[in-house]
């Protein structure tokens, strides 16, 4: 998950990393209001997922709590990359001397955590990567030493800093570790870190990604704003099931994520030949599903509207194919009459000749079990674009 | 021969009194898997009847190893007290463990591989996040169901499970030297170029299928070590060409995140690399079906 700025802002307040006061808003009275509390010049901040907001019009100055209710009423509504602004950050104006670039994440080629630092910040990462990559350090950072105060200098000084400077920025590293460490993330940054006219280090902004697979041990999370989800995927979070929304026809239902991902391509390559269709979703049932969990599958698929046909692809490993048949069965029972589009299932693996039995006995005018996945690719594809 | 796990292979199932070690301790033992023992250190000392066999639990992997001379651990322990488990397989030394669990947060797998590391990796580690690995007809650990191929030539390493099945399945008239699935996660234990080096190295696998997906570079980087160091003939197959930037496809691992890890940037580095690409499972499969009939 990656989060807000704002969210990113209010975590590293909460680990004591040096940060500036700021407010969320969502309406421009609250804008208004947010901007008189912090008193002074203020910037109104969109918060949204993407890069480029400055260009697109979401980051403004405001001299006083109006400029900043006027400015939010502009960018609140705003469509940034497809991105529609909800929320705006006030964030209290810093007099800025210098930028840098600050981040630590996972290096997965390299099954370690690696930091990126630069005296050259405030551009994107991407564009520093290319037009000056020799001011740009990478320094790898062993995952069970981490970055203490000496590792911080090290990276520091790699990043261009001199000593003087150095010695500031790097206790600012060790907190930003913390930070890496103690929430879980797969990326803390802070482009860019800046050096105000004071002499003050300050993280001005903040990118964090979170680990899903960490939840487990950050309840805390639970009331935080997250993306709108659509509402296929918001019912089948509710019920547990790795589904994900695309844009095409044919339903897709499988276990194990790699299966899945290729069923994907074989429906649209069998697409090519019927119309062009495409597979509608992304649903892993996991391994050793029973009938509800299926069923419950079959359920979130058929309520989306744009499907046409569904592919059940399952080879049974832990998943017994009876089951899967059973849920089949009982999804189709449950709906009656309502029942209208067309289902083709292909099974093997574990418990095979059961799973196919109970089909067959079932007999059921809309279920079309076909031996091989490419061929009930094919016929999945074909049902769609009738 | 096969690659890391034989008919010599003792296993114990740390995490074996729990659900899902249970089942699968029950699945390997009818496998025909020489399980000799199970790891609860709050179960130790007692004994647990599984497929008429009696196994014994014990405290910690060391103990394990010392009553039993196991030299395989299975880990089947929840993801929050996984990464305990595997450090703890570490400590052992134990010659290979394999962590079946999924959801295992990234910064324990990567704590723990910083710790195998540090420790001299004499602990040879599988997963997380995957069915495990098979040498058919010799043993099986973890999850892949014993009976989908027997031995044959053919090595097959995969990040996917399902996958695995699959190809296995598609593979079974010919069969499977060894199986691997090295799992879906961002930080695993063993990567592809890992199984492709053991292949090359066993006189019984006389081809390879290697299964990628999207996310991260381990196919890129295997294309440049086949090129480099593989003699023997290897088909690819890579799963997620039609998967969108930005959402995660079921593996924690599995995602295009903007130009990086693309089904077709992978596709390519192996077509640069001489090595053959297939377009689906069947045909990956028809490409490995030419390439045995021709050796």
């Amino acid at each position: 998950m990656d989060l807000f700025e704002y969210q990113a802002r209010d975590m590293f307040e909460r680990h004591g990393v040096p940060v500036l006061q700021g407010l969320t808003a969502d309406t421009p009275a609250e804008a208004e209001a947010a901007a008189a509390k912090i008193g002074g010049t203020v910037v109104v901040k969109a918060q949204v997922k993407t890069g480029g907001r400055g260009k697109a019009g979401g980051v403004k100055l405001a001299h006083n709590p109006a400029e900043a209710k006027e400015a939010a009423e502009k960018i609140l509504g705003l469509d940034i990359k497809g991105h529609v602004v909800k929320r705006v950050m006030i964030a209290q104006g810093a007099a800025i001397d210098k930028e840098y670039y600050f981040s630590i994440l996972l290096d997965r080629s390299n099954r370690t955590f690696l930091s990126l630092c630069s005296v050259e910040g405030g551009m994107e990462i991407e564009q520093l990567a290319e037009e000056r990559p020799d001011a740009l350090a990478k320094v790898a950072v062993d995952a069970v030493n981490g970055i203490d105060l000496h590792k911080a200098l090290e990276i520091a000084k790699a990043g261009g800093f001199d000593d003087a400077m150095a010695a500031k920025v790097a206790p600012v590293f060790v907190t930003l570790y913390k930070v890496f460490v103690e929430e879980d993330a797969t990326l803390v940054e802070v482009n860019p870190l800046v050096l105000t006219k004071d002499g003050d280090i300050l993280a001005l902004d903040g990118k964090v990604s979170l680990d899903d697979n960490a939840e487990f041990r950050h309840a805390e999370r639970e009331h935080m704003e997250r993306d709108a989800l659509d509402p296929l995927e918001a019912k089948a979070k509710a019920m547990d099931l790795n589904y994900v929304k695309l844009d095409g026809e044919v339903g897709i239902i499988g276990n194990g994520a790699g299966l899945v991902m290729s069923t994907l391509d074989v429906v649209a390559y069998a697409g090519e030949r019927h119309g062009h269709v495409k597979p509608a979703n992304f649903l892993d049932i996991g391994g050793g599903a029973s009938a509800e969990v299926m069923a419950a599958g079959l359920d979130v698929i058929l309520g989306d509207p744009q499907v046409k046909s569904v592919f059940v692809n399952v080879f049974g490993g832990i998943t017994a194919c009876d089951a899967v048949a059973n849920g089949i069965v009982g999804a189709l029972n449950t709906l009656g009459a309502s029942a209208t589009k067309p289902l083709v299932v292909r099974l093997d693996g574990n418990n095979v000749n059961e799973g196919r039995r109970i089909l067959a006995d079932y007999n059921h005018p809309l279920v079309t079990v076909v031996a091989t996945m490419d061929d009930a690719a094919d016929k999945a594809a074909e049902l769609a674009n009738r | 021969m096969a690659i890391f796990l034989n008919e010599n292979s003792k296993i114990i199932v740390q995490g074996m009194t729990g659900a899902e070690g249970m089942k699968h301790t029950t699945r390997m033992l009818k496998g025909g898997s020489n399980i000799v023992g199970g790891v609860n250190p709050r179960k130790a000392g007692e004994t647990v009847e599984v497929e008429g066999k009696s196994l014994p639990v014990f405290g910690t992997v060391a103990e394990a190893m010392a009553a039993t001379g196991a030299n395989v651990s299975v880990i089947f322990v929840p993801p929050a007290f996984a990464k305990a488990a595997i450090v703890e397989a570490i400590d052992a030394e134990i010659p290979l463990a394999v962590a079946i669990t999924e959801g295992i947060p990234v910064h324990d797998s990567a704590s723990a591989w910083a710790y195998n590391v540090a420790k001299g990796q004499k602990t040879r580690l599988i997963g997380p996040n995957c069915p495990g690995i098979i040498s058919p007809g010799k043993s099986n650990a973890g999850i892949t169901p014993s009976d989908i191929a027997g031995f044959g030539p053919i090595g097959l390493v995969s990040k996917s499970g399902t996958l695995t099945y699959q190809m296995m399945y598609e593979l079974r008239d010919i069969g499977i030297s060894t199986a691997i699935g090295i799992g879906g996660d961002p930080v695993i234990g063993t990567t592809h170029i890992d199984a492709l080096a053991a292949f090359e190295a066993d006189p019984e696998t006389k081809a390879i299928v290697l299964i990628g997906e999207i996310g991260g570079d381990s196919e890129e980087k295997a294309a440049a070590y086949i090129k480099a160091h593989v003699t023997k003939p290897v088909v690819a197959y890579v799963a997620g060409f039609t998967a969108p930037e930005g959402k995660t496809m079921g593996h924690a691992g599995a995602i295009v995140s903007g130009s990086a890890g693309t089904a077709q940037a992978k596709k390519e580095a192996f077509e640069a690399c001489g090595v053959k690409v297939g377009k689906t499972p069947s045909e990956t499969a028809a490409l490995m079906r030419e390439v045995i009939q021709s050796l």
